[in-house]
Parts: C-alpha cells; structure tokens; sequence
C-alpha cells in the first residue's frame, strides 16, 4: 500500500511541476524516478519514451504507466497514471471555471517567458544525461545524429516552407530499431561485444 | 449519454494520437467540430492555457475540452477517456518486454532505439530552444532583433547553476519566473 501511496505522490509531483509538455518532464523524471526512487536508469527512461512516441498517447502518461508496472505491478502502474495527471485536473479545472483569462494576464506571460528559458536549459542539461547513457560507441552516434539532423532540419524547414513534409517518430523509431539489429547483431553473440 | 460519449470520444483520440501531446490537438478539433462541445476560440485559449500550467499538455486539453462540455465530471471523464488506451497498451508492452527483456533481439532492438529517442528528444529541445531564443524568419531581415538576447543570458547563467548546485529542476523554474517578472516589468525581456 505504501508504495502505492509513494507512487501516486511522486508522480503528482513530477506532473505538477512539469512545465512545457512531454519532453520538459524528462528532467523531473530524472531526478525523482532515477536519482531519488531508483526505480528505473537513464536507459530505460530512453526505452520509455522510445516506446512512448510510437504508441498511442500521451508520452508522459506512457511512462508513468511504465514505471509503476514495473514497480507494483498493473495496480502500480494506474496509481502512477493518476498521480501524473491529477494536478492537471485540479489546476485546469479551477482556470476553466474562474480563470477563463489566465493565459492573459501580463504576470503570467512574463513569469512563462522567464519559464520557457528555463525549460530549455533543462532539456539540454536531461538530453546530455541521457546522451551518455545511449551513444555509446559509433553505430550509436551514426543513428543519433541522423535522426537529430533530419527531424530538427524538418522542423526548421517548416517555418520557412509550411507545406514541407514531416516523418512521425514512428518512423524513426522503427527503422532505429531495425538499424540495431542489422549494425549490432552482426557482431554477434552479447558476450562478446562487452 | 453525454458523459458516456465524452469518455469515447476521448479514449479515441488517446488510442490514435501516437507521438505525444500536441499530437492529441488535431483529435480535439475534429471532436470540437463534430459535437459543438467546444468552439475553435475555446481550443485557441485551451493552447494557451496548456502552455501557461503545469502537466502533460494532452492531460490539460482534455480537462479543459471537458470542462467545457459537462462541468467538473465532464473534465475528469475526458481525462480518464484519454488516458485509458495509453494505460491498456502499455500495461500490455509491458508484460511483453519483462517476458522477452532478456532475449538478444530486444537488446539489439534497444541499442538502436536509446539513440534515436535521445535524437528525437535533442531535436524537439532544439525547436523549443529556437521558438525561445532565436526568431528564425526574422534572422536574414533584422538578425539582431531576431536573438533574444536577455534570453540567452539567462540561459547561460542557468547552465551554470545547474551545473554547480544540481539541484532539485523545479528551483530553477521558480526563479527564472521571478526573474521572467521582474525583466518583463523592467522592459528588458525580449
């Protein structure tokens, strides 16, 4: 019971001081789940959000179910969920009922474009952790850069050409996936690669 | 049975939106427009409001879109929606990899799936760092009204503090809001 307990607070916690989405929660993730709880390393976080961006939903509700399964089981995982999304429900219906024009006020927009510096310092800082964890040797740093190029360049591409194409992560994740059995499975056995 | 509707409504786009929360936004509009539920103008203040608050922004326009159409139960039915298919799939994954964790081919799978998500995770930080920091369309025009200079400073000090002091990430955002208030207050951020 008491990890249940623990579970839904950690998770409240990570949701409610997430700003910015999906990718913002990483750094959260790291702190309370890996370097506090323990209850997963930096490369599953990665696997997490690997499987997060090619199965349906939100990646943050994703992860949460994740990491409570493995923790506490089926049980686990749905305590994990609600925690993640309760502050959301709490917070958002009280704007939607009495702060229809919060995104409005000045303070806010000040206090966000304040916040929105600092997320992206936080995500640099949680990619170069997660970085070390997952580029590991030259076939890694191939499939890093490609995809980072070609899906950062698609996205610059589209605010100067609106009608360019864009690739779901679906697909980088399976040819990814691919690309990992083909450059390490022809190496052969486990063993011998440690 | 609008209560009923609102949860199938949501559960289909939990069960169809793949790749992450603004993914979601294309569903909401389609339910929008099909049920009258909410308006185009609630969903433009639904993005913003998603942007100005705490948690996945798929949660918050789930609640929002709910709220809108049923009251306080209509925010938590929609959530629930929303979230049941993630739950449902990946409670099944999961039992999947603890099964075959151990296999080579898993392994194999992971080793090139960890640089890819970290790729796909580097670019989208790469597009928030732009929309941020860097005014893209201005650059060849006016390139140095296109660089959010008070931005980046802060950026760079913030670097630096975490990497001295790691502390917990939510200190850093409660003082750079302090700090996004005083600038703006002050007429110095970009």
């Amino acid at each position: 019971m008491k990890i249940l307990w623990d579970m839904f607070l950690t998770f409240a916690r990570i949701g409610g001081l997430t700003f910015g989405g999906g990718y913002a929660m990483l750094p959260m993730l790291q702190r309370e789940v890996v370097e506090r709880r323990g209850w997963a390393t930096e490369e599953e976080l990665a696997d997490y959000y690997a499987i997060g961006q090619c199965t349906p939903g939100v990646i943050a509700v994703n992860t949460a179910t994740f990491i409570g399964y493995r923790q506490a089981g089926i049980i686990g995982g749905i305590f994990a969920t609600l925690g993640v999304v309760f502050p959301s429900l709490v917070i958002i219906t009280v704007i939607a009922a009495f702060l229809t024009n919060f995104a409005d006020f000045v303070v806010v927009q000040y206090a966000f474009a304040g916040i929105r510096v600092c997320v992206c310092v936080l995500i640099f800082n949680a990619v170069q952790k997660l970085w070390k964890k997952s580029v590991i040797d030259s076939p890694t740093t191939v499939i890093f850069l490609l995809v980072f190029l070609i899906s950062a360049g698609l996205a610059v591409g589209q605010s100067f050409y609106p009608e360019l194409f864009s690739l779901s992560p679906v697909v980088y994740v399976v040819i990814a996936g691919a690309a990992g059995v083909i450059l390490h499975g022809g190496k052969g056995t486990k063993e011998a690669d440690k | 049975m609008i209560l009923f509707r609102l949860y199938f409504e949501f559960f289909k786009a939990g069960l169809f939106a793949i790749g992450g929360g603004l993914a979601t936004l294309p569903f909401l509009q389609q339910i929008g427009q099909s049920t009258g539920w909410f308006t185009q103008q609630d969903l433009m203040d639904l993005i913003a409001v998603s942007e100005s608050t705490p948690g996945p922004i798929g949660i918050n326009a789930a609640t929002y879109a709910g709220f809108h159409a049923w009251g306080v139960a209509g925010g938590v039915v929609a959530t629930l929606g929303l979230i049941s298919p993630s739950i449902l799939v990946i409670l099944l994954v999961s039992k999947v990899l603890e099964k075959f964790k151990e296999s080579d081919l898993v392994q194999y799978i992971f080793y090139g799936l960890r640089p890819a998500s970290t790729g796909l995770i580097a670019a989208a930080g790469f597009s928030v760092v732009l929309a941020t920091l860097v005014d893209v369309t201005e650059l060849t025009t006016a390139p140095a009204r296109a660089f959010n200079w008070f931005g980046i400073l802060l950026a760079a000090v913030l670097y630096q503090a975490i990497k001295k002091w790691n502390k917990h990430p939510v200190i850093y955002i409660a003082a750079s809001a302090l700090i996004g208030i005083g600038a703006g207050y002050l007429h110095i951020l970009g």
